[in-house]
């Protein structure tokens, strides 16, 4: 997709395509469900939600096969923004001035592109949480077909996939009151895949500049 | 397993109190396995087949008196076979009947997930649930003697019962009834206590065993099944049997500290953030949005 495309009528921007999309809700959709039936095995008075959810059988069979959909929704994540999601000078510069950014002073944030620091945070986080996740849940699933399976692997692998998914639930809490509460439009924006010019400028102004800027400049 | 007209004194995955606890007069029944009159003869291990219909698997022949190398799913109860040479020269075939410990604290139950997939009744009959499991396996790590064994078609974990069924009815266990040399004995735990610490002093006393002695882990709130050993200072000799057993570490630390953690960060994220919108509320209000035109389908 080039730039001009990006620029569309009724002063909207194209934030994310179909593609990111459809990545996004399949990872949005398999945590909800690997949410719900992880708290449920987490604790005793949550264990409520694998009933909810289909029955508690079902979710033990279940929360694998959701986990792998995840784990390849997260990993085509990567290879789509991987690049986008590099630490800049402005990203040191946005992590000192955090105090404005969660006191809604954003007009005194260094500029950010298309992903702020704070995005770039939650994308890693969850990246690396999502291998261990995978590493020690591919395990719990079937140890008998790992040759060096051993019961001190698989105390270790509860552990790793309790205290990953634990940080992944930080991340996801954020990540929600960003997106639904704390920046109206950003919701629509990966349903619909589009933002005001307002929303672009007022959080990723590097970014607007940076589609803007070719958008006016004549096509090559 | 029939659960009869035991009550039942803990729950796995289980919130809020537990049904049959402190409802009845303090007993709590008990194996004794004395390994020094033991002759690996099996009985034990048909008899617990039989009684418990267990479906026939194949056995192992590794040129040892052992019929397989570990328990499983569908066989409760090993006899582990060693052999030891004493400091004298003296050759020593060691037999261990293995099976579930009963611990007084479940290593295995402390583990589980699943509401009421292991209990423990009033009696200290540590039971497996297969209509409540879900095949997690987490049981088989809690476990510090390696017992509970998936059955890896129905992903159900299975384990001795101790014959809850027979117990329930005043019958001892099917091994107990089987056993030739009178080595297994069942009654109340105080009563085994007894009979296996004279049955020690009298290997002491009498039979050039000066270590011998009664194994009864503390580590796990004291068992439900105990051994009189030839010497108690070394039961890692006896195929392993854990010297000082506990749960877990990991599983303590899981369900302990990680849990404390996790759900005072979880509920404390909750609060924290409904209390920052509350006082900061939305970046930006939606009219500063929809001043700029109104939206559209994008693709």
């Amino acid at each position: 997709m080039s730039r001009q495309e990006q620029i569309l009528p009724h002063g909207q921007v194209l934030r994310y395509t179909l593609r990111e999309r459809i990545t996004h809700w399949a990872a949005g959709v398999t945590y909800l469900y690997l949410l719900g039936t992880g708290l449920a095995f987490w604790s005793p008075w949550l264990f409520w939600l694998a009933v909810a959810l289909g029955g508690t059988q079902v979710s033990r069979t279940l929360h694998p096969w959701a986990g792998l959909i995840f784990f390849g929704s997260v990993w085509y994540m990567y290879v789509m923004w991987a690049p986008q999601m590099t630490h800049t000078d402005d990203d040191r510069r946005w992590w000192k001035a955090l105090k404005y950014y969660s006191t809604n002073q954003d007009d005194k944030m260094p500029p950010a592109g298309r992903y702020n620091a704070g995005q770039k945070f939650l994308f890693w986080g969850f990246f690396w949480a999502n291998l261990l996740l995978f590493l020690s849940g591919i395990f719990l699933w079937a140890p008998q077909y790992f040759a060096w399976h051993s019961l001190v692997a698989m105390r270790i692998s509860v552990l790793v996939h309790a205290a990953a998914a634990l940080f992944t639930i930080g991340l996801f809490m954020i990540h929600l009151y960003m997106g639904l509460f704390a920046e109206r439009g950003a919701f629509g924006s990966v349903i619909r895949g589009d933002v005001s010019i307002a929303f672009a400028k007022r959080y990723h102004p590097a970014w607007y500049k940076e589609i803007a800027g070719e958008a006016a400049s004549p096509r090559k | 397993m029939s659960q009869a007209t035991l009550r039942v004194q803990k729950i796995s995955g289980h919130a809020g109190s537990v049904p049959g606890q402190d409802t009845q007069r303090e007993y709590t029944v008990c194996k004794l396995i004395d390994t020094t009159t033991c002759i690996g003869c099996k009985a034990c291990e048909v008899a617990c087949m039989e009684w418990n219909d267990l479906p026939f698997g194949e056995t192992v022949f590794d040129n040892t008196y052992q019929t397989m190398p570990e328990t499983r799913w569908n066989y409760w109860n090993l006899i582990l076979f060693n052999e030891h040479e004493r400091d004298d020269g003296s050759l020593m075939w060691l037999m261990r009947k293995n099976q579930c410990m009963h611990c007084g604290e479940p290593g295995c139950l402390a583990a589980c997930p699943a509401d009421g997939a292991i209990i423990q009744y009033t009696n200290g009959i540590v039971d497996f649930q297969q209509a409540n499991c879900i095949g997690c396996g987490y049981c088989i790590t809690g476990c510090p003697f390696d017992i509970p064994k998936m059955n890896p078609k129905t992903h159900r974990v299975f384990k001795c019962t101790l014959c809850t069924d027979r117990v329930s009815e005043g019958l001892e266990p099917a091994c107990i009834k089987s056993c030739p040399t009178g080595c297994l004995h069942f009654g109340i735990k105080d009563d085994m206590k007894e009979l296996a610490e004279s049955r020690a002093k009298q290997l002491r006393d009498y039979s050039n065993f000066p270590n011998a002695g009664v194994y009864d882990p503390p580590g796990v709130g004291g068992t439900g099944v105990i051994y009189v050993l030839h010497d108690a200072t070394q039961p890692e000799l006896y195929g392993g049997l854990p010297k000082n057993p506990h749960v877990p570490w990991s599983v303590k630390l899981w369900k302990g500290p990680l849990k404390w953690f996790g759900n005072v960060a979880m509920i404390g994220g909750l609060i924290g953030l409904f209390v920052h919108y509350l006082r900061y509320g939305p970046k930006a209000r939606e009219e500063e949005d929809l001043a700029t035109g109104p939206r559209g389908g994008r693709t």
